[in-house]
């Protein structure tokens, strides 16, 4: 279990973006896209309790998060933890789109697709913002 | 008169806003906000400086917000009131000034439910050998005060406490707890964090016997970035300068500087100035009501919150005080509080989630955050209902 397997994305980057965009605007109104967001907070894989290190943990979360990297041939595998389930859901949008991507295609894709789907409030640099301090966690692993 | 709600313009503005931070920060009332746009408009000028009438008329407006204040909280001197940032300067004020007359070994006693601007500014002075020691909390959230005169051993010389907590609501018996301190330690010096107190019950400096008491503008109605110490004169003029810079001194050479009397001493710089003259017509609303109007308005608010939420299934309310200030802090079982907050959040129900700047209260009923909705003037029946609705249709989505 703390070796997982880490498997290349099946699509590019761009083209995952615009199938995620794509599966948010089925949704009408917030709560059915916040209703998706807790199911796919739920449905984030197990994460190793060995992994819930100081090392891996973001600060300034309104709930504890942990987010592990791993490098392998040229790409970064993420694989993270939330005790809120929200949070969760927003670390689901983030593997979805970021997770076994090459440094280039992390440091080159912004998060303005959030505002696409209608989660544009999750991007301020807020103390209160887990997704944005997970961000500059990952970018600054990368540099 | 008009109605408590129709004096915030920003119940016009978004009819469907259910206000439940105040205990974070309050809205303004019309008054507030008119105070600070016309002295930008009509009067604006810098004060204690100028001669010409603009500044002397600036200058009274400041200086009449100081007797102001100094008959909300009943001072017995105008010069013992000084304008700060807030609640968190003033504490911090105190704290370096008395840090340099204390001693390595002398202690500070605080309590386990204060919030980190009464925890953090004493924990700055343990590099100087000052100690930091702890009153603690019963499980109900009330303070374990049946003890409280062994507490205070010879190395204790200052016991800083708040009069309510902000992230269990509770209200300590301030006036009691003092006497009984001064009983058998009449040269305690005494903080009063009145953070949470001053928008919701009388003060009276010289009634409780504090040495210090400290509070906002913003929570009070209030601006942003205008905050009050009260401190005896004799305490005052004997803590050191805080800041320093124009306004605070008396002569300046290059090799020396004379300071100014209190509560200038305190005030160095250009003060927030809109902030301080709008500070009188805050106290204004709140005395246009009356204590007795507000407090029953808000216990009554209390009552039908704690009824109401207790009806939720493993909904559970931390803080149980039997005098509690009208603030609800809860959390719900398997459901996060953060997560409550955001979904509540797109009903327009504001409140807090978190740990409220007070971890140690968090770490004592072992729950990393909890969700807190507090209550002031301007509510109503219909935000708790509005609430209690939120917080079952959020359980619903989370669950």
């Amino acid at each position: 279990m703390d070796k997982p397997v880490n498997t290349p994305p099946k699509y590019d980057i761009q083209t995952t973006i615009e199938q995620l965009v794509e599966r948010f605007a089925f949704f009408n109104d917030w709560k059915d896209r916040y209703q998706y967001l807790i199911d796919l907070g739920k449905k984030l894989p197990p994460f190793n309790e060995t992994w819930q290190t100081e090392a891996n943990q973001i600060h300034g979360c309104q709930s504890q998060v942990w987010l592990k990297i791993d490098y392998e041939d040229g790409r970064y595998y993420l694989r993270a933890k939330s005790e809120a389930t929200i949070v969760a859901g927003m670390i689901a949008l983030l593997l979805w789109v970021y997770n076994g991507r090459t440094k280039e295609e992390i440091l080159t894709t912004p998060l303005d697709f959030l505002g696409k789907i209608g989660l544009m409030q999750h991007l301020s640099p807020s103390r209160a913002n887990g997704l944005y301090n997970m961000i500059k966690h990952l970018h600054s692993h990368l540099n | 008169m008009l109605s408590v709600r129709q004096q915030f313009p920003i119940f016009t503005h978004q009819p469907d806003l259910v206000w439940l931070d105040s205990a974070s920060s309050t809205q303004k009332p019309r008054s507030v906000i008119e105070t600070a746009q016309r002295f930008y408009e009509m009067g604006y000028s810098n004060i204690h400086r100028g001669l010409y009438p603009l500044s002397e008329r600036a200058t009274a407006d400041f200086e009449a917000t100081r007797d102001v204040v100094k008959r909300f909280i009943n001072a017995g001197e105008r010069e013992e009131v000084v304008f700060t940032t807030g609640t968190t300067q003033s504490i911090n004020l105190v704290a370096a000034g008395l840090g340099k007359l204390l001693k390595a070994g002398d202690a500070v006693l605080i309590t386990e439910m204060e919030h980190h601007a009464n925890i953090v500014p004493w924990q700055l002075l343990v590099d100087k050998g000052i100690q930091v020691k702890s009153l603690y909390l019963a499980d109900n959230g009330e303070l374990l005060l049946d003890d409280l005169e062994s507490q205070l051993t010879p190395d204790v010389k200052v016991f800083a406490f708040t009069a309510v907590s902000n992230a269990l609501g509770t209200v300590n018996p301030v006036q009691q707890m003092i006497a009984r301190v001064r009983a058998v330690r009449p040269d305690m010096i005494i903080l009063v964090d009145a953070a949470q107190a001053i928008a919701h019950m009388p003060i009276d400096v010289q009634a409780w016997d504090c040495d210090f008491l400290a509070f906002s503008g913003h929570k009070l109605y209030g601006p942003t970035g205008v905050g009050v110490l009260y401190g005896k004169r004799t305490w005052l003029e004997a803590l050191p300068p805080y800041m320093g810079g124009g306004d605070m001194i008396r002569t300046v050479t290059l090799e020396k500087t004379t300071f100014n009397d209190i509560p200038y001493k305190f005030e160095a710089g250009t003060p927030n100035i809109e902030g301080v003259l709008a500070l009188a017509p805050a106290i204004a609303f709140v005395e246009s009501l009356g204590w007795s109007a507000i407090m029953a308005h808000e216990q009554a608010l209390l009552a039908q919150a704690t009824q109401a939420l207790q009806q939720i299934d493993g909904l559970r309310i931390i803080g149980t005080a039997a005098h509690k200030e009208a603030v609800v802090s809860f959390i719900v079982d398997g459901v996060h509080p953060s997560d409550m907050a955001t979904l509540l959040g797109y009903e327009q129900i504001c409140l807090r989630a978190s740990h409220h700047c007070a971890q140690p209260v968090m770490q004592r009923y072992q729950v990393p955050a909890t969700v807190r909705a507090s209550f002031a003037a301007y509510n109503q029946s219909s935000d708790i209902e509005k609430l209690v609705a939120g917080v079952e249709m959020a359980v619903g989505m989370l669950r």
